[in-house]
């Protein structure tokens, strides 16, 4: 029981439970209006005990309750068949397959231009900073041109969204693996020289495997960020599908419960995908016999 | 196609390349030559990047609807100052401006509280972390219903999605102070406040910021996209979208020069303060 106090689960166990107590407040409160203007308009009066109760089952609320949430994921995602246009599954499902399209071009682009950085000096000067000034520039503000253009171009679908995913995915492992990859020691390099070892195999041998944490770290950033970019990717198609189409349409038709729960289903989505690169992390440190 | 821009397109992108390789070759002595250099190459590299953009959209006839000419882009920058400044205005000074200040003080704040308690330490960081991974961008449309179209449902939007990176880092940042320094204020007789002020805070500054960094474009990024959800008739994100379905791309480009200006120059800022306040850090020094 102490050592339940004294790691990370009781805290978080305590904290969450007194956000939803919140929550559960927050409801009442704001939902009141509503209700107290119901029942003036029906010339009613209404009770403490049943304005609590009605404000936790109204079908459009301000905020609804959790279990209002709760019941609307349960209903979408198990009710619901995966194929039908309603299964949150298969909004999630689009949203997820852009994301990981666009993660593994965009970790594959910035492991590119890393090693390109390590090895080439003027690279390293030039275009270095410019990576960097990328992403001040507000990029999510050009998704929906990108998308729109990419569509006249003839290319649609999975591809410009997860092209937005790409260009918010490269930056972290560029900045992650170019410090990586210059990780190893002076001594370190030394030996490689006293072996005679090419660019390759340094590369190879000592360089690659000593970037591998800084690799992983930059991943776990770089997964969640593409999954803001296919979100928000999905916003200017005009709500076709996807968890950002299910924002935006529950947006215009005041749907709050169903944007709640596209929300939870995205959280949910990245916290997932988060803990899986956590989950490869492990595996390949074990693999290469560091401490796991 | 026209072969005169492909030409010159290609000589600006091989000449920059060679004097850039040039360039870093050079041993110099005095550091003020160096700093030169390492200012001048990255700006050849960008001047070559938009002589390529202007020579291939002009060379092969790409049409203005998907990618206008960069020289396109800037004379409709010139010619609609006052919408590009109205927008300015209402994303950048009010909504971004308001929410990131409220966002980092608060978060920065909330810091300061819970590092007194080390159970809502453990309770929260772990929560913080998480939550700054969540697409927080999300709940843009839930801050439209509550606060309306205007400027304030943007700032409420930037608000949350600075809250908790500064919340995390500022935490992370307090710890840093090394025990031996800590018993220095003690035999000193200093007090909480005066330890948390004269050492903690100062101790903590490149962690904090570290969050206003990452916050000064999340707040951009924040502000804009909430506006997809719903605007006044003014606003970059309101812009951009309404432009792009009218196929007025360069004035959409133009929007986005302006943003990416406004967030270089506000990223450049916080920079710069940064130097002047942990000068002492290794990183600055050198």
């Amino acid at each position: 029981m102490t050592r339940l106090w004294q790691g990370n689960t009781g805290p978080v166990t305590v904290v969450v439970a007194v956000i939803i107590l919140l929550w559960y407040v927050f409801v009442v409160v704001l939902n009141t209006p509503w209700e107290r203007d119901q029942a003036e308009r029906a010339g009613t009066e209404i009770g403490f005990s049943q304005l609590v109760k009605n404000t936790m089952a109204q079908e459009r609320p301000v905020l609804p309750a959790p279990h209002q949430v709760v019941t609307e994921i349960w209903k979408t995602t198990v009710l619901k068949k995966i194929t039908s246009k309603r299964s949150l599954v298969y909004h999630a499902w689009i949203t997820l397959s852009a994301t990981l399209l666009g993660f593994v071009i965009g970790t594959a682009l910035g492991i590119l231009i890393a090693v390109g950085i390590i090895h080439n000096r003027a690279m390293d000067k030039s275009v270095m900073p410019w990576v960097i000034a990328s992403q001040t520039i507000p990029i999510l503000a050009i998704a929906p041109m990108i998308i729109v253009v990419l569509n006249a171009v003839g290319l649609s679908g999975l591809l410009p969204k997860a092209l937005i995913s790409t260009y918010l995915s490269f930056f972290p492992i560029v900045v992650g693996m170019v410090k990586g990859l210059r990780s190893p020691e002076a001594i370190q390099m030394d030996l490689m020289h006293t072996y005679y070892a090419s660019a390759s195999q340094t590369f190879w041998k000592l360089r690659w495997p000593s970037a591998m944490p800084y690799l992983f770290t930059s991943m776990k950033v770089a997964v969640a960020i593409s999954l803001v970019g296919a979100i928000v990717g999905e916003l200017p198609t005009g709500a076709v599908a996807g968890l950002g189409a299910r924002l935006l349409a529950g947006s215009y038709y005041g749907q709050t419960i169903q944007i709640w729960a596209a929300l939870f289903a995205a959280a949910a989505l990245a916290a997932t995908l988060v803990a899986l690169v956590g989950v490869g992390q492990r595996m390949v440190m074990a693999r290469m016999g560091g401490p796991a | 196609m026209n072969w005169g821009w492909i030409i010159f397109a290609l000589t600006i992108w091989l000449g920059g390349w060679a004097v850039n390789e040039w360039l870093v070759r050079q041993k110099t002595d005095g550091r003020a030559m160096a700093r030169a250099i390492s200012i001048v190459v990255p700006l050849i590299f960008g001047i070559s990047l938009l002589a390529i953009w202007e020579g291939v959209t002009r060379g092969f006839n790409i049409p203005p609807v998907l990618l206008p000419p960069p020289s396109a882009i800037w004379d409709r920058i010139i010619n609609s100052v006052p919408i590009l400044a109205a927008d300015f205005r209402q994303t950048f000074l009010k909504a971004v401006l308001i929410g990131y200040g409220l966002g980092c003080g608060s978060g920065f704040a909330a810091a300061i509280l819970i590092d007194r308690s080390p159970f809502l330490k453990r309770g929260l960081l772990p929560l913080g972390n998480f939550v700054s991974a969540l697409p927080i961008i999300g709940i843009a449309p839930i801050m439209v219903m509550w606060f309306g179209f205007d400027w304030p449902s943007k700032a409420a939007v930037v608000i949350i999605m600075t809250f908790f990176p500064m919340l995390v880092n500022t935490v992370e940042g307090l710890t840093s102070a090394t025990n031996m320094q800590k018993d220095l204020m003690r035999t000193y007789a200093a007090g909480y406040w005066q330890t948390l002020l004269k050492l903690r805070l100062p101790a903590a500054s490149p962690f904090i910021f570290n969050a206003l960094k990452i916050n000064s474009t999340l707040a951009l990024i924040g502000a804009i996209v909430a506006e997809f959800f719903g605007t006044p008739i003014v606003g970059m994100g309101f812009r951009i979208s309404t432009e792009v379905g009218r196929m007025n791309v360069d004035m959409v480009w133009a929007e986005i020069a302006v943003a990416a200006v406004a967030g270089s120059l506000f990223y450049g800022v916080v920079t710069f303060i940064e130097r002047a306040v942990t000068f002492w850090h290794p990183s600055i020094r050198t």
